[in-house]
């Protein structure tokens, strides 16, 4: 097969002069910040040279589409306001303007990066391992003929190539590889359980941001047809603290025993400013929707605390919760598998001991 | 999490239904300081318990799995964990209707309720049936289910609650240590457990834990489909866990069985898949449990369209869907029987492995029970862990075994049937010459013993008409009427028998008298040359062996036992070796000949100038003589009923004493004749018991007519039970019983095999006063007294000579009459041929 | 309308992954073959809308001989036609994968393309958008519902707590996720269908890509086992103690 080169695309890099990586920025809906994701994948391409941030002006962003027309948001300062685009490391950033994207459409995306592969003459794209990077990183791979490597935990360059490891069964399996491309084209898994990325390579790209990056408004040449798949929100979905990014996780698995069940692990959850997931079994059973899952089939989640109640810790669980910080189990059973991947354990019957932590919480406030 | 004790009088490993079980037991029996270790979590472990089906059908052809099953039922009832469901089997073939009359027959000699319903009975009972499918069924209606996980959970709470156990979950045996041949600890990742009792309760694991202690397990890992199919419509609104009997569809070798709103569909037609030991996947590894592979769906195709033919509405509904599928691992033995008790490789090492859902509490009693030196309540002889000669605990022989076995396990299999892999493995140095002479080889103990040869044949027509020929198809089975000419020949003239499978023990040193004469009922303070038949009892005055003892010094006894029980026999001795003395199996040093018949002893003169005559050499005697350029230990005995000799023959010249004898016999009309002979028509005419067959732990010698006039003076195992028995009027009589007409409804002549029921000529069952069912132990031919014999044990009543009674067979009423109420012989009453 | 679904078959992985010794692939002894648990899905929606609007159901994957079970699989559950893209035993990079695919759908007529949203064992997350982009079609991924008429689809996932939806013109690609339905258990007349059922087969060539495996490794965790903090409702002053400390409650 032949290798689609894009007009413009700069070919194979030989020498780190010439080595640039375009990372894409995925923002938070509500509070307008780089999803930690993001972050992580941004970490990872300052490994890999200096780093172009790509970012659509969605949400909050822009609101009012007014942040583009002050000159404080050529400084960088109200966009990001927790100062993150020197936490991103960039040199440039490349901030697309909302009227030519409207909302989120995967091909416009993809083909922005093309354009924007070309104008920077990237060696490397990345984005973070979400559902939006990783589908607008295939779709950049579809267009260019590029091959693309998903979930990647570590990255360095090697001569023309990069050699990686990327995850596999949701992060169970680690995947030695080499990946030969004029341009690398890599989505950074979003929980990265498995490796953190070696000592010094964060530091070896010299942190521009003391001088923070160039923003530079990009206005990018679309066809109609890159915006005719486009995402519509619907706000009936919407609501609620989600899974994926929840701070706490109260857990509840087979040991709750059926769908009426969780009312006092949503009430515990509520106590502590979490949500509630669950277990492939339990949705696979019909109690509760599939969206609540923690699992290798359902979401990945991160939160400090996972609190798992009568889960018992089947693998397909673990891929899902090994992200988060702290686990706790509360299980009947002192050889679940649970109890090798928790901090602390509470051995006893979730029916007992949930409620009575509820009265516990409770009586404190 | 319980504190790992640093010290136990047992340690059980495996908390499958055995295991929880024996600790049940062992606490009833008053030990403390017990520890039950599970690699698994509790209550389900991951062992084959986990995923049993879950149902008992009573009826077993073996007595032993018969009681063991019997046994188990009434602790799960006692549990409260028994559902009675009733169970059918129901029969696509002519074949097996007539099966299915012989196990209802079976069913009968053991008081299960059985009987053969029609295609719309079974239809009745079982509404979704397609009774066009069938030609008829077996109904067993005591037939139920059980919740073995909570049976489990129960046993192992009331022993933990009577503070005589700890349980370690989740916890792994590393080693097993042994020292001078005890069991000294067991390793584990809890902690090191000293202790001088290890118990093997693994399922399928024990080869892998048996490994640490130095032993071979003779057991192996195999696949057992199961599907569970639904929702099934019908089953919404039934109560429980199962409202329809059970319908084993035994021609296709599967079972449908309802588990609340599904239907389980297991299957013993797949081809034989044997799993490794070592194979099996940790818990970690294993996406259900380790003993549920992932279902291999070729294997059971071809299974579905059975299923769906014989249930078309009920499985054929698109709506249900098959929820469960699993390759689900079960044990399986060489002969299919459980292994139990201790094991020969170190002292304190328990077996209770190998038992299914149906016998696991019975099993765990009968260990518990063994463990605290206790007669077992359920006889298990057959199912000693220290029965196995070292061939079969090969994993070759294991597997191919197993494998062999796998899909005869809801077959048609005559009592007689042989096994065909690894053969020959044992043959005697006459085992060529036995080819060429067209023997048909049974295998016993892994010998290749001829059972009749076809150079025989020529008789046939020399005995016309005395031959009791066998016209229906399922007594013709593995017989021939040569056996009963060679029979007849050897009463004529004389026979050479080939005995090579006897188990030959020696037993020396300063302390072998004393240590023979505590086991033997007999006198064995003898002069040296003496043969002496004895028996060996347990504490209750049972069978323990069978056996005759030859004092050849006064230091020195060779025990000869039979091939089958050689290793349990071996064992039995070891345990009770007094003072300094060992026990050498010298079984594969010596061949034995024997040489039986009128002519016996001018075959034998001719070569050797040893004074043979019966007074130079009298009976019950033995010593060595030369056989030409041999010396051969010969001893006058006969198992049946003749004038001869066994010849001891080390083993590598046997092949020229054979030749030697062969060829002396020209002149005297000597045949080979088979075990055919030696083992049932001589010995049923001479009235001669045997072990395991009328000798077993559940009766006596009082009652099996063994005893003497005299009870010796020393003491030996057994004897207070003995003199009590003696002095008890016996409940039971083991009597030989004549068959007066073996003419059936159609007019064809039928012989009886083996255990079938006695009924009195009401055509009741005949039950003795302990409440022992009266069935035949032993059945053959008497050729040289014109009719089909039987033993059996009669109670007292009717043990009376001239009784007629009534034998069942395959559903059938046959007239009989009780010819002797004693250990009496039918055939030569005053014992001249032998005598002679 | 005419749907094809393409699954792939993977290792039933249930509990930890062990790896063949030279490290190239999962070791299956003892595990058994799967379809990818979202391509499950994929199938039940296929049957689900042919069930509602009429139409054939197709199955496809592409793999070594053995992957005819899993095909098998799908057509116990209601697919009426299977195709096997069959494979020489390599791993296929999503490249060539997806190039096969769109071949098959360009000689079929399919209205409709469903895959997983990524197979459960390589996770590429990327063929079913190669697979639109040779075809020229619109695709919709990490799809949990889905409506669909004559003409058009709509397709929804969540994104950060949020339902999105996309509206597409048929024919196009579309990836799904478990939860977008449960899916169906064979019928025991569904699995004699599929026994008797023809594959139909053909020969995909293997073809270097550029991301290429070395090796796979099992991850290192830290083995360690919680610390109990004590049995039942006893234990919750403590719990609550760990829960300030870690700065939660």
């Amino acid at each position: 097969m032949t290798v689609l080169t894009p007009e413009g695309t700069t070919p194979p890099n030989s020498s780190a002069a010439s080595r640039r990586a375009l990372v894409l920025i995925e923002l938070d809906g509500s509070s307008g910040e780089p999803i930690d994701a993001s972050l992580r994948a941004a970490g990872l391409a300052r490994s890999l040279g200096p780093v172009s941030a790509v970012v659509f002006g969605d949400g909050a962003v822009f609101e009012g589409g007014a942040v583009l027309e002050g000159g404080a948001v050529l400084e960088g300062g109200p966009v990001f306001e927790s100062g993150a685009p020197s936490g991103l490391g960039a040199t440039d950033v490349y901030l697309v303007e909302p009227s030519s994207v409207e909302g989120y459409a995967p091909v416009a995306w993809a083909r922005v990066l093309v354009g924007l592969m070309a104008e920077t003459g990237a060696s490397a794209v990345l984005a973070a391992g979400t559902d939006r990077g990783n589908e607008v990183m295939a779709h950049l791979g579809a267009i260019t003929g590029l091959p693309m490597a998903a979930n990647c935990v570590t990255v360095s360059q090697e001569g023309p190539a990069h050699r990686l490891v990327r995850q596999r069964w949701a992060g169970l399996l680690l995947e030695d590889a080499v990946l030969e491309a004029p341009v690398a084209l890599l989505t950074v898994a979003s929980d990265a359980i498995a490796e953190s990325v070696p000592a010094g390579t964060l530091s070896a790209t010299a942190d521009t941001s003391s001088a923070g990056p160039t923003v530079h408004v990009h206005k990018p040449d679309l066809a109609e047809a890159d915006l005719a798949v486009r995402a519509a929100e619907s706000a009936a979905g919407a609501g609620g603290v989600s899974l994926a990014s929840a701070r706490v996780v109260v857990g509840g698995g087979r040991g709750v025993g059926g769908p009426d069940g969780f009312a006092p692990l949503e009430e515990l959850a509520s106590l502590l400013g979490g949500v509630v997931g669950v277990s492939r079994v339990v949705t696979s059973e019909g109690w509760r929707p599939h969206r609540q899952q923690v699992g290798q089939t359902g979401t990945k989640i991160t939160p400090e605390l996972y609190l798992a109640c009568g889960i018992s810790g089947a693998i397909q669980h673990i891929a899902g919760c090994a992200g988060a910080k702290h686990i706790i189990a509360i299980n009947t059973d002192p050889g679940a598998p649970i109890l090798a991947h928790a901090d602390y354990a509470v051995i006893g019957d979730l029916h007992q001991v949930v409620p009575a932590l509820v009265a516990a919480l409770r009586d404190r406030s | 999490m319980s504190d790992t004790p640093s010290r136990a009088s047992a340690v059980i490993i495996g908390a499958g239904i055995v295991g929880n079980s024996l600790v049940h037991h062992l606490a009833l029996l008053g030990w403390r300081d017990l520890v039950l270790v599970d690699k698994g979590p509790m209550p389900n472990p991951g062992g084959s318990t986990g995923h049993a089906s879950n149902f008992i059908f009573p009826i077993e052809y073996s007595k032993m799995m018969f009681e063991l099953t019997r046994d188990s039922t009434e602790q799960y009832q006692e549990l409260g964990v028994f559902t009675q469901s009733g169970g059918i089997e129901v029969a696509r073939t002519p074949e097996r209707m007539i099966e299915l009359r012989r196990r209802c027959t079976m069913a009968k000699a053991w008081g299960i309720p059985a009987s053969v319903i029609t295609p719309a009975e079974v239809r009745k009972l079982v509404p979704y049936l397609d009774d066009s499918v069938i030609i008829g069924g077996g109904y067993f209606p005591t037939v139920g289910v059980v919740d073995s996980l909570r049976a489990g959970t129960l046993m192992r709470e009331r022993a933990v609650s009577s503070g005589a156990l700890t349980v370690l979950a989740s916890t792994e045996v590393f080693d097993i240590d042994v020292a001078d041949g005890q069991i000294t600890g067991v390793v584990t990742s809890a902690g090191r457990i000293e202790t001088d009792n290890v118990v093997i309760c693994c399922g399928v694991w024990s080869p892998r834990i048996a490994r640490m202690a130095g032993a071979r397990m003779a057991l192996t890992p195999c696949v057992h489909q199961m599907i569970s199919v639904g929702p099934i419509a019908l089953f919404a609104d039934t109560p429980g866990e199962i409202s329809y009997p059970i319908v084993r569809d035994v021609d296709t070798n599967m079972y449908e069985r309802q588990h609340g709103g599904d239907m389980e569909v297991g299957s013993y037609a797949h081809r034989p898949i044997i799993v490794p030991p070592d194979d099996i996947p940790s818990i970690e590894e294993s996406a259900l449990s380790p003993t549920e592979l992932p279902f291999t769906q070729d294997d059971f195709d071809p299974q579905l369209a059975e299923a769906l033919e014989l249930m078309p509405e009920l499985l054929g509904d698109e709506k249900a869907g098959i929820r469960y599928a699993i390759n689900g691992l079960i044990s399986m033995t060489p002969d299919g029987h459980p292994i139990l008790g201790e094991m020969p490789e170190a002292r304190g090492l328990w077996s209770a492995a190998a038992s299914w859902i149906k016998e696991g509490p019975g099993c765990g009693r009968a260990v518990a029970e063994l463990m605290s030196g206790k007669v077992p309540a359920v006889d298990v002889f057959e199912a000693n862990a220290a029965r196995f000669w070292s061939h079969q605990t090969t994993v070759q022989h294991v597997e191919a075994r197993a494998d062999e076995a796998f899909n005869k396990m809801y077959g048609i299999v005559h009592p007689a049937e042989q096994w065909e892999s690894v053969r020959p493995q044992r043959v005697s140095p006459m085992y060529a010459r036995e080819r060429d002479l067209g023997a048909v080889f049974y295998e016993t103990a892994g010998w290749e013993r001829p059972f009749w040869y076809e150079s025989n044949s020529g008789l046939l027509e020399k005995y016309a008409g005395q031959l009791m020929e066998r016209p229906a198809e399922w007594e013709s089975r593995w017989w021939s009427p040569i056996i009963n000419a060679e029979h007849l020949a050897m009463r004529e003239t004389c026979a050479l028998v080939d005995l090579s499978a006897f188990t030959v023990l020696d037993v020396t040193g300063p302390g072998a008298l004393a240590t023979m004469a505590n086991l033997a009922v007999a006198q064995l303070d003898v002069p040296a040359g003496r043969v002496v038949y004895t028996s060996f009892l347990d504490e209750n005055g049972g069978f323990v062996a069978d056996l005759t003892v030859m004092r050849l010094a006064h230091d020195r006894f060779r025990v000869v036992t039979g091939g089958a029980t050689g290793r349990s026999d071996f064992k039995w001795i070891s345990d009770h070796l007094v003072g300094e003395t060992a026990v050498a199996d010298v079984t594969g040093a010596w061949t034995t000949i024997g040489l039986w018949g009128p002519n016996a002893r001018a075959v034998l003169s001719a070569l050797t100038s040893a004074d043979v005559s019966h007074e130079g050499f009298t009976f019950g005697t033995c010593r060595e003589i030369e056989v030409g350029s041999t010396v051969v230990l010969a001893s006058r005995i006969s198992y049946v009923g003749e004038l001869g000799w066994e010849l001891y023959v080390p083993i590598e010249q046997g092949g020229k004493v054979w030749d030697a004898l062969w060829e002396a016999g020209q002149a005297h009309g000597l045949i080979p004749a088979g075990i055919g002979v030696y083992g049932t028509t001589g010995r049923l005419e001479k009235g001669y018991r045997a072990f395991g067959a009328e000798l077993t732990q559940e009766y006596t010698l009082v009652e099996a007519g063994l005893t003497r006039p005299k009870v010796k003076s020393q003491d030996f195992i057994g004897k207070q039970a003995y003199l009590r028995q003696r002095d008890e009027q016996p409940c039971a009589v083991l009597c030989t019983l004549t068959v007066d007409s073996c003419e059936s409804a159609d007019g064809t002549l039928r012989y009886m095999l083996g255990k079938e029921p006695i009924l009195s000529l009401a055509g009741e069952r005949l039950v003795d006063a302990k409440g022992r069912p009266s069935y035949v132990t032993s059945a053959g031919s008497g050729p040289s007294v014109g009719k089909h014999l039987l033993m059996a044990y009669l109670p007292a009543d009717v043990a009376v000579e001239g009784t007629p009674l009534l034998v069942e067979y395959m559903a059938e009423q046959f007239p009989v009459t009780v010819a002797r109420a004693s250990s009496a012989p039918l055939f030569d009453q005053d014992n001249s041929r032998i005598r002679s | 309308m005419d749907i094809l679904v393409c699954v792939k078959r993977v290792p039933t992985v249930g509990g930890k992954i062990t790896l063949t010794e030279d490290g190239q692939d999962v070791d299956t002894r003892m595990s058994g073959f799967t379809v990818s648990p979202h391509e499950e899905c994929a199938v039940e929606e296929a049957v689900q809308i042919t069930e509602r609007l009429g139409g054939t159901v197709s199955v496809l994957t592409l793999g070594a001989e053995v992957a005819i079970e899993q095909l098998r699989d799908a057509l116990a559950l209601g697919a009426g036609r299977a195709v096997l893209l069959e494979t020489d035993g390599r791993e296929y990079g999503p490249i060539a994968t997806a190039e096969a695919i769109a071949a098959e759908v360009r000689s079929g007529g399919y209205g409709l393309v469903l895959l997983g949203n990524e197979a459960s064992d390589t996770g590429d997350y990327q063929v079913g958008i190669r697979v639109a982009h040779l075809l020229g079609w619109p695709v919709a991924t990490g799809i949990k519902k889905l409506g669909i008429t004559p003409t058009s689809l709509a397709a929804s996932r969540e994104y950060r707590g949020v339902e999105e939806t996309f509206t597409l013109p048929l024919p196009a690609v579309v990836t799904v996720k478990e939860g977008i339905n449960l899916p169906r258990y064979p019928s025991l007349p569904g699995r004699l269908r599929a026994k008797r059922a023809a594959v139909e087969r053909t020969e995909v060539e293997w073809q270097a890509e550029g991301l290429r495996k070395e090796r796979l490794r099992v991850p290192e965790t830290i083995k360690h086992q919680a610390e109990v903090l004590g049995n039942g409702v006893d234990a919750v002053p403590d719990l609550v103690r760990v829960l300030d400390e870690l700065g939660i409650a």
